[in-house]
């Protein structure tokens, strides 16, 4: 199981930095939006993927989840849902200020 | 956020599952303590109503009964959280330190009360107002710009 | 009390939420702001002598007890650079009203800036591999609204690509967390530390190190991982670029510093070596770039790179002296890049261009300026008694220790080509013919003197080195024995 999560999660790396080298800046918020979902199942798998148990509630339990893991995705979820909002409105207003959402014309010059 | 003539469906099942909504993010906010639930997620349900009666109702029906500034909300939620964690330092504890004791009500019986609730509430109040400051301050500048510069959607290639 | 570990983080975020609640009253806003800076700064100075004289002191935050709850480790060397945060923070302060419009102004400006202070502060005293992502997050939320603060076009175009670098540093930072976690099980640096010791296989946390250092090196602004910093710290206003140019970069090196000679020192030939070998090419490709602007801007911007590779060769010889001079050089170049940041903003005001070609004889209108400029170069060219020498000489000291003659001379071209590129800047711009500065002082008055705030501090940690010196060589001592912070935080009983 682990090792299918982990292929998963490279293959969202993968897709997510083709989006990023994109010229058209949505498809470049995607591919940041893609990149956190595969950061975040890396940590879930890192922390060992395990089914029915619940995280530690009372001393001496056998048979627990890691509860690190889970509450390091929600930071990172929370993170990443106020990161991908933010570069949507910047996206949005660079586009209406500048004109274009082509990444080569956003290149800009020395003289400015 | 203006109203289209094809929105009666839409309209009238956002009076019951805004409420619906409302109510299940309340639920999810007291049931954080002790089970899965809390500010950030009742926060975001709360967020969730709301933004469907703006949609529903438009910007400008829901203002008027809503006249909140969810900057201002924002700005109390986090001013609550830091006051409810700093109240540490009263009682010579660490920050971030909570407590909780039991309190017998009337009529309701054994209640416990938390001070991490108070700090819940405080990401509660923040979360419902930073997503509603995003979203409608992304949907007003549209209905604005569109006015302004209609047409102009030459950028896009 | 450990409850004082807090302070550097709770008094600016309360701040940033007061000075948020005044917005619409700019007078009420700066005073308050300045009032609050200062308020800052006294309870760091405390905090810092505190630290320094009666050791450090470690905060459980929610009594939560050490490698299971999040630490925040508030000990000598976080001490001196949230102490330095607040000094640059006054001088932000004191700056900003007389530079920033009045519409910006009352547009949460200084919560952002309060808010960019709460996440610098909690990156430098934080004691958990995770939290510290969660503070270079909050600073640079606050940095990202900073930098399109204004929103001309040129800043939301460049503001893009400062977004996206740091956004995919992050989320590698993330991943490699969880690498860590996957290896050493555990995030909290005492216990890193120690696992990382005891481990046998020190090649795989080698690897995990070295994905760290990419990180750390993005953030830093190290070679080849600086191309983004110099156009996107130039286009917002000066005092936004001062507080980026003194405080952001500076992160990056502190984790550097912290990350690597507490947990990650297992394989000292490979590290070590990474270190010296990107640090020399980072003063040689950033001073370059510096020699090759025309904009005094871009000049200022350029000249954080150079510094950025001197403390990297300082933290690649790990010796006492090579370590104590990449502290004191941290400590000065954070309040002299602000200090010059501060003045570029001011003369390119004053000339209404940044090109230095364009620009003449403000000598005679502005001396002050013009000789605070001056002494900016030479402190960072390292001209003694300025506090730049100081460093320069324990890094020269600690290369010849570790028999690296390559970096010294490489160090010292660097330093020449430093002044090179400021002394030719302030040719450009205060001597010959100008028809430029006939204005007034007037409103630059303030911006004069909070340069001139930062530059006093400058001199003094270059006059009074004999002072501060102890203190910077006991840290560096610290910093070698990894084992004093794993007591400090675990107390031996876990």
């Amino acid at each position: 199981m682990e090792i299918i999560m982990i292929v998963l999660a490279g293959i969202l790396f993968g897709f997510a930095v083709y989006n990023i080298l994109q010229k058209r800046l949505l498809r470049i918020v995607i591919g940041t939006a893609l990149l956190s979902h595969a950061a975040h199942l890396f940590i879930l798998t890192m922390g060992k993927l395990k089914r029915g148990a619940a995280p530690v509630l009372r001393e001496g339990a056998e048979n627990y989840s890691d509860p690190l893991p889970q509450a390091l995705i929600l930071t990172s979820i929370v993170i990443s849902f106020g990161v991908t909002s933010l570069l949507l409105v910047l996206a949005y207003r660079a586009v209406k200020t500048n004109g274009t959402d082509n990444m080569e014309e956003l290149r800009g010059n020395n003289h400015d | 956020m203006e109203n289209s003539p094809n929105n009666l469906i839409f309209k009238t099942t956002t009076v019951l599952i805004s409420f619906l909504l409302l109510g299940f993010s309340v639920y999810l906010f007291f049931s954080g303590h002790n089970s899965p639930g809390g500010g950030f997620i009742g926060g975001l349900g709360t967020a969730a109503a709301l933004v469907l009666m703006y949609m529903a109702y438009g910007f400008k029906t829901v203002s008027k009964v809503l006249p909140i500034n969810y900057r201002i909300l924002t700005m109390t939620g986090v001013l609550i959280a830091i006051l409810t964690s700093a109240g540490s330092f009263v009682f010579g504890q660490p920050f971030l330190s909570h407590t909780f004791t039991y309190v017998h009500v009337p009529l309701i019986g054994k209640m416990e009360l938390a001070t991490a609730t108070l700090f819940d509430l405080g990401v509660y109040l923040t979360v419902v107002g930073i997503a509603l400051t995003i979203i409608l301050s992304i949907a007003q500048d549209r209905s604005t710009s569109e006015e302004n510069t209609s047409g102009q959607d030459t950028y896009s290639r | 009390m450990t409850n004082l570990a807090i302070l550097p983080i709770l008094i600016p975020f309360l701040s940033g939420v007061l000075v948020a609640f005044t917005h619409n009253r700019l007078g009420l806003t700066r005073t308050l702001a300045m009032l609050l800076a200062i308020v800052h700064l006294i309870t760091m100075g405390f905090l810092s002598f505190h630290v320094l004289t009666e050791g450090s002191i470690v905060l459980e935050a929610g009594d939560w007890i050490a490698p299971y709850g999040i630490v925040l480790v508030l000990d000598p060397l976080s001490a001196l650079l949230v102490l330095t945060t607040s000094i640059i923070l006054v001088a932000a302060v004191w700056y900003a009203p007389s530079s920033v419009s009045e519409e910006q102004e009352s547009f949460y400006f200084y919560a952002f800036v309060f808010l960019l202070i709460t996440g610098v502060s909690g990156a430098f005293i934080t004691g958990d591999l995770f939290n510290l992502f969660v503070f270079f997050e909050v600073l640079l939320m606050a940095s990202y609204a900073l930098i399109t603060h204004g929103g001309k076009k040129v800043q939301l175009r460049e503001s893009i690509k400062y977004v996206l670098i740091n956004l995919f540093s992050s989320m590698l930072f993330v991943t490699t967390v969880s690498y860590v976690y996957a290896v050493l099980g555990t995030v909290n640096m005492a216990q890193l530390a120690e696992r990382a010791a005891a481990s046998d296989s020190p090649g795989i946390i080698t690897t995990v190190a070295i994905l760290l250092f990419f990180v750390f090196a993005t953030k830093g602004a190290a070679f080849p991982l600086y191309y983004w910093l110099p156009r996107s710290y130039i286009v917002p206003n000066p005092v936004i670029s001062a507080l980026f140019g003194a405080l952001l970069t500076k992160v990056g090196v502190y984790s550097l510093i912290r990350t690597f000679t507490l947990i990650f020192h297992q394989q000292p030939e490979i590290i070590d070596n990474l270190f010296i070998w990107v640090g020399n090419l980072t003063m040689l490709f950033g001073v370059l770039g510096a020699l090759a602007s025309r904009n005094i801007k871009l000049i200022v911007a350029y000249n954080i790179i150079p510094a950025i590779g001197f403390m990297l060769v300082g933290i690649g010889m790990f010796n006492i002296d090579g370590l104590s001079g990449s502290i004191y050089y941290l400590l000065q170049d954070m309040i002299i890049k602000a200090a010059l940041f501060l003045l570029a903003g001011t003369i390119a005001s004053l000339a209404g261009t940044a090109d230095i070609n364009k620009m003449g004889g403000m000598i005679r209108s502005h001396p002050m300026l013009g000789w605070m400029f001056f002494i900016g170069g030479l402190v960072l060219a390292g001209v003694p008694p300025f506090s730049g020498f100081i460093g320069k000489l324990l890094l020269v000291r600690g290369a010849f220790e570790k028999g690296e003659t390559v970096t010294v001379i490489i160090m010292l071209i660097t330093s020449l080509l430093i002044l090179l590129s400021i002394v030719r800047a302030f040719i450009r711009v205060f001597w010959g013919e100008g028809n430029t500065g006939a204005e007034p002082a007037g409103k630059h008055g303030s911006q004069i003197f909070s340069a001139g705030f930062l530059m006093l501090f400058t001199v003094f940690l270059g006059i009074g080195a004999e002072a501060i010196l102890p203190s910077v060589q006991q840290i560096a001592d610290y910093l070698l024995e990894p084992q004093t912070y794993i007591e400090l935080v675990l107390k031996g009983d876990h």
